[in-house]
């Protein structure tokens, strides 16, 4: 009884806010919901969906965009050994440098873990002082190390009576210098997943497991991982996705060189579409990082699906 | 405990003996880990700070430790903020990142309430679709918008700038304003339907204040991201009075064939204190703003 009292206010109440019947309240409702999504809907339709759109339309114009030719800005980027070394850069680039970041990161939350819960703060702090630098600043601090004639890494490995590297000048160098500046910036990061994900493992676990006499590698192996694994795969994809499309890092260190051999493709469209001009074209080269980033994106909402549904 | 129980068990103290050991053990390795990795961690930042320190004449030593500071200056600093120039890029980035915010934080937090609470026609495929957007990079979507924004006459220009950032806050920002908002109890809401609150009225009374954890997360993440943000300005700005701090610093200060490293510094430093500071301060919503995109909504 009380509990159809309490309805029959709560349905008053949905009436007075809008006129006499519930329908009329429900469409209301609904209005005002729309009205209130529209700005979010212009924003996402006007400056997300429609330039994707346009994109494809622009990559089939010619140089000056007066008129159609196909596919034919794919097909020359294809043949030029410059943009296959590109698709080859930008995948070695992501895929090492995330597995490299996944594992630091999930290194560090691990030790984090296990030291007292006073303290973590504290390193938690300090771990993740790169992540909050604007990335194109602090890459500017370790253009400044790497620099050739008064590099401070060089300064370093002298002193252990090594020769120092090149660390720009050569191509190998300079690709290695990428990750490693992209690796420091952004496992911080994983370390910060990681660790939230092993505070929600639950402590029953590892000690029914303890009880069963497993080592410290057996429990990470059949608790840890298993419990993190949806955690895992959604960082990590979303990591391939900003690290594929990375740019400030290469922008600053090398801006493609030496000789166009550490282009990616972000910075290879910024040199082919805006820095050359050729607008169509380098539509055509950021485009090819869309068939990857729709299969990664479709993974990553399949990862977060299926977490809420195990949550609720 | 009685003594037949403790020659029972020999074996669980010795083991227990060695689980200490071990532990102390993995406590040790912890320990050198850390300090290791904030030791990697922190030298970029720290050697930017040395170097900001130094007069040109040490910088340009071969011959001494670069990891040390022999007299400590601070006129690279007195340099940098006397240049109008890099205080016109300080002014940009403030009045750009500001505006963003406030545009972000009411974009997201009526279209997250309104994806929350109000299911309506194509409301889940709205929140879905938002979930994408935030998985769209940048650098995807640069060259078209190039056009666009010159097509606007907006090239050189921070209300360009202004225009298309919301491209990197609104889905994000959204996305975790729906999380913390779902998760309100629906009780509370229709208490305040009951006692006649209007849907403007429950907003600001229940779900703003009772959600502002999570809206302090977004501002700071919203914040975070206008401030970094490096692929649009570098794509449409190329008159220094107009840039923001990021690419003006990396584009305009390094000039010239002798570059002034210490200025240099000084000025990335100078330009990348504001998110720091924010951080320093507001650490646990940072690091819950960062963890939210996956592990909420």
């Amino acid at each position: 009884m009380a509990l159809d009292a309490t309805e029959g206010r709560l349905a008053a109440a949905y009436a007075r806010g809008s006129g006499n019947t519930l329908q009329r309240f429900a469409r209301r409702r609904s209005t005002i919901a729309f009205i209130m999504t529209l700005p979010l809907i212009a924003v996402i339709g006007g400056l997300v969906a429609w330039p994707a759109f346009y994109a494809m339309y622009l990559a089939t114009l010619n140089r000056r965009m007066t008129s159609f030719i196909g596919l034919e800005n794919f097909a020359i980027l294809l043949d030029s050994e410059t943009f296959r070394m590109v698709i080859w850069q930008s995948c070695f680039f992501a895929i090492t440098a995330v597995l490299l970041k996944a594992l630091i990161g999930f290194w560090l939350a691990h030790m984090l873990h296990h030291i007292p819960t006073k303290g973590q703060r504290k390193w938690r702090g300090m771990l993740l002082v790169p992540w909050v630098i604007p990335p194109a600043l602090s890459t500017l601090g370790w253009w400044w190390m790497f620099e050739p004639s008064y590099s401070s890494i060089n300064w370093l490995i002298n002193v252990f009576g090594l020769p120092g590297v090149p660390w720009l000048g050569e191509p190998w160098w300079a690709r290695i210098s990428i990750i490693i500046v992209n690796v420091w910036y952004g496992a911080p990061f994983f370390m910060i997943m990681y660790l939230a994900a092993l505070k929600s493992v639950p402590e029953q676990l590892y000690e029914a497991a303890a009880i069963d006499g497993a080592t410290s590698w057996q429990r990470l192996r059949y608790v840890t991982l298993p419990m993190m694994r949806n955690i895992i795969s959604i960082t990590v994809l979303f990591s391939l996705i900003v690290t594929f499309a990375n740019y400030d890092i290469v922008r600053v260190l090398t801006n493609g060189g030496p000789r166009d051999l550490t282009h990616v493709f972000a910075s290879y469209a910024f040199q082919v579409g805006v820095l050359s001009g050729n607008i169509p074209r380098g539509a055509a080269v950021s485009l090819f990082m869309f068939p990857l980033l729709a299969v990664i994106a479709f993974f990553v909402l399949r990862g977060i699906n299926q977490r809420n549904k195990e949550e609720a | 405990m009685s003594a037949a129980t403790s020659r029972d068990v020999p074996g669980i103290y010795h083991k227990a003996g060695s689980l200490r050991a071990e532990r102390r053990w993995a406590l040790w390795t912890a320990y050198a880990s850390l300090i290791f990795a904030a030791i990697v961690m922190l030298a970029p930042p720290f050697y930017m700070l040395l170097t900001s320190l130094k007069t040109s004449a040490e910088i340009a030593d071969l011959g001494a430790n670069p990891w040390i500071v022999r007299d400590p200056t601070l006129e690279n600093y007195a340099a940098i903020i006397g240049n109008p120039m890099f205080r016109g890029f300080m002014y940009n980035s403030v009045k750009i990142t500001v505006l963003v915010v406030i545009i972000t934080m009411v974009i997201s937090v009526l279209a997250a309430f309104a994806l929350a609470r109000m299911r309506f026609w194509g409301s889940q495929m709205l929140a879905t679709g938002v979930f994408l957007t935030y998985l769209v990079p940048d650098t995807l979507l640069f060259i078209p918008l190039y056009q666009i924004v010159g097509s606007l006459g907006l090239l050189n220009s921070t209300w360009g700038l202004v225009l298309v950032y919301p491209t990197l806050t609104v889905p994000f920002c959204t996305w975790i304003m729906i999380g913390y908002f779902a998760s309100i109890p629906k009780e509370l809401d229709e208490a305040a339907l009951i006692d006649g609150a209007t849907w403007p009225q429950m907003l600001l009374k229940i779900f703003i204040p009772v959600a502002l954890p999570g809206i302090i997360a977004a501002t700071i993440f919203a914040f975070t991201v206008s401030w970094a943000a490096f692929v649009y300005p570098t794509a449409f700005i190329t008159r220094p009075d107009e840039m923001p701090l990021t690419i003006g610093v990396v584009s305009q200060l390094i000039r010239g064939d002798t570059f002034a490293w210490g200025q240099l510094m000084a000025g990335a430093l100078l330009a990348a204190l504001p998110p720091v500071v924010v951080y320093a301060f507001l650490m646990d919503y940072y690091i819950a703003g960062l963890t939210a995109g996956a592990t909420k909504g």
